[in-house]
């Protein structure tokens, strides 16, 4: 009676657990797959529906059509831009400043870490950062993208917590041998930050390559400033409740050239699979260190 | 022993001495000055110097005038705030919102933590997790993009099984139906986190005692047994804990979602106060009372920060941002 309860235990156990993670794992991939399916059939052949796993006629041309030279594919590298300039800017920042409140010696080491995380706790509100971006003619401008996220409160404990688990001697010995604290810095403590700042780079290149908002707010009248983001945004809310492909596409240069074969929801489905695919190809390799950044980002004070 | 009086002879001179030298240890932090001041103010400028600008909620603002000639109305805006049902109804469904999302994603996280914990294969493990993190990373854009996909009404695979399966006879509208918007969002919410929220109750399952299992066992308690009086419990604190700290964060549920899903037929639903600020500030141009709903929210917010923070406290935990 007991063994065979034992036996029984585990196998019902392990089958349930064994559907629920593949159930997961099929609701988590399926909706790629079927982008991408989409993405290489014909727009006017998806129209008829019944696209799954696979295209059903296969082509090339939503791809054609988002980067042949027109607004998506000018879109496409603004958002390269974004994302690699404030990510490299905002790691050298934030760690320089992680390193000064590091040092405890530092006379201005507490009122700068107190000023830095009240930051987390509030913000001006939406209103009041809007003028302020406004009075500093930021609006309509590249600049935008870059300037008002590169501090992150968050990103600089994490980095401070990092260098101060660092042995105190190598700071020393380079203080002997007569290096400033720039110097220091730079040579010293930057390059073995290198596993956090692989952390906070793809926080920070992440955040920039998926937002939108910015662009909507703050330059979303200035058309060679339009990011892949927002140009998806405005496919997907002019496309979201008219599958047809009558509806009007604001990408419309590029789609005129291959109008037959290309629809909104076929173009829509290929720069999801541009806009995803960075994401996609860097992550599984970064998944050691943000798994690692998570518990360090839990570490306090 | 030996080190205690020294440590008292020290402490005083070591604190006057502190006191007398700063203008000159400053002189030898320099570096330290150049490298760390300049994006001190560049902080002050953007995160401090906007609140001045909550001066707006005070009065009838007007872009045209300058801050000498501005209307001063004192409470007038707040006033109003709390007498417009437009207001309400997005208090209502911001808290809504906000308290789904965070039932589901608080119970969906621990299930799958605990479900992934007794995978014993490394491989399969890792490739589930790896799967379940990734939506984490996609923009909401993407997601709510595939969600209405998913759910459309020609050829959405959630329509195509339901009638397949015989549930329905019809597709449903599911977006256009604003009874269904909050589990839209919800659901949403819990398709992109839950791997990534199950990350830090897998590591407090890591980190409980193995012997305990295995006195279990002795003892000849079954799986369920285990889970129930052993992981349970020792992620009891972890779990308390955030959701304290969630609760500070209750009328953040979030914009992005509801502002790509909604639409003119759930707008009663799906509404929320960062949309209502955005609506009436920008799109509107009423400054004064966006504002005055905006700091509304950032009031709250901090008050229940902070009383969170020490709840937290006395559960024996440390503050955890």
């Amino acid at each position: 009676m007991k063994t065979k309860q034992l036996r029984a235990e585990p196998i019902v156990f392990h089958s349930f657990n064994t559907i629920v993670m593949i159930l997961l794992a099929v609701v988590t991939l399926y909706p790629f797959l079927n982008t991408l399916a989409v993405s290489f059939n014909a727009g006017n052949d998806t129209i008829r529906g019944g696209i799954y796993l696979w295209p059903r006629v296969w082509t090339q041309q939503n791809y054609t059509a988002v980067f042949a030279g027109g607004a998506i594919y000018h879109a496409f590298w603004i958002s390269v831009a974004r994302t690699v300039i404030a990510t490299v800017l905002s790691l050298f920042l934030t760690s320089m400043l992680a390193y000064t409140v590091s040092r405890k010696e530092y006379v201005f080491r507490k009122p700068i870490t107190i000023i830095i995380v009240l930051t987390m706790y509030f913000n001006a509100g939406l209103i009041p950062s809007y003028f302020l971006i406004k009075d500093l003619h930021l609006l309509n401008s590249f600049y935008v993208y870059i300037i008002p996220g590169l501090i992150s409160a968050f990103n600089m404990i994490v980095i401070r917590t990092y260098i101060q688990t660092l042995p105190e001697g190598l700071i020393e010995s380079a203080k002997i041998d007569g290096a400033g604290d720039f110097r220091t810095f730079i040579s010293i403590i930057f390059p073995l930050c290198q596993p956090v700042l692989a952390t906070v780079a793809l926080f920070v290149a992440v955040g920039q390559w998926n937002s939108w908002f910015d662009t909507f707010l703050y330059a979303s009248s200035k058309e060679n400033l339009s990011t892949l983001q927002y140009e998806l945004m405005k496919l997907l809310s002019s496309s979201m409740f008219s599958n047809s492909n009558a509806a009007v596409s604001s990408s419309g240069s590029a789609m005129n050239a291959v109008q037959n074969m290309v629809t909104p929801v076929s173009i829509r489905a290929a720069i999801t699979i541009v806009s995803a695919l960075p994401i996609l190809v860097v992550y599984p390799f970064m998944q050691k260190y943000f798994v690692h950044g998570m518990q360090l980002g839990s570490v306090k004070e | 022993m030996a080190s205690t009086p020294e440590i008292m002879t020290s402490k005083p001179s070591a604190k006057a001495g502190t006191k007398l030298s700063v203008m000159k240890r400053m002189r030898g932090q320099k570096q330290l000055m150049l490298m760390s001041l300049p994006i001190m103010i560049y902080v002050v400028i953007f995160s401090y110097y906007p609140i001045w600008g909550w001066t707006m909620a005070f009065q009838n603002y007007s872009p045209a005038k300058k801050f000498s000639e501005q209307q001063w109305v004192g409470f007038k805006q707040f006033i109003f705030l709390f007498s417009d049902e437009t207001f309400l109804r997005v208090l209502r469904n911001t808290i809504g919102m906000s308290v789904i999302n965070m039932v589901f994603g608080f119970v969906t996280a621990i299930v799958f933590a605990i479900l992934l914990n007794e995978i014993k294969n490394k491989l399969y493990k890792r490739t589930i997790q790896t799967i379940s993190y990734l939506p984490h990373f996609l923009s909401w854009i993407i997601v709510t993009g595939i969600v209405a996909n998913t759910l459309s009404v020609d050829g959405g695979i959630v329509n195509d099984v339901l009638m397949k399966l015989g549930f329905i006879n019809e597709p449903i509208m599911w977006l256009s139906k604003p009874h269904y918007f909050w589990g839209i969002v919800a659901g949403s919410h819990v398709w992109k986190e839950v791997g990534w929220n199950a990350i830090i109750y897998l590591a407090a399952i890591t980190s409980i005692d193995p012997s305990l299992y295995e006195a279990a066992e002795i003892d000849g308690a079954n799986r369920y047994k285990k889970m129930m009086h052993i992981t349970l419990p020792g992620i009891k604190s972890i779990v308390i804990i955030l959701l304290i700290m969630n609760l500070g964060w209750i009328l953040e549920a979030g914009f992005e979602v509801q502002y790509l899903l909604g639409n003119g037929v759930v707008i009663d639903w799906s509404q929320t106060i960062d949309i209502f600020v955005l609506k009436y500030g920008l799109q509107l141009g009423n400054y004064s009372l966006a504002t005055a709903a905006g700091i509304f929210k950032t009031a709250v917010s901090i008050t229940l920060i902070f009383a969170a923070n020490k709840i937290a406290q006395r559960f024996g935990e440390d503050r955890l941002i």
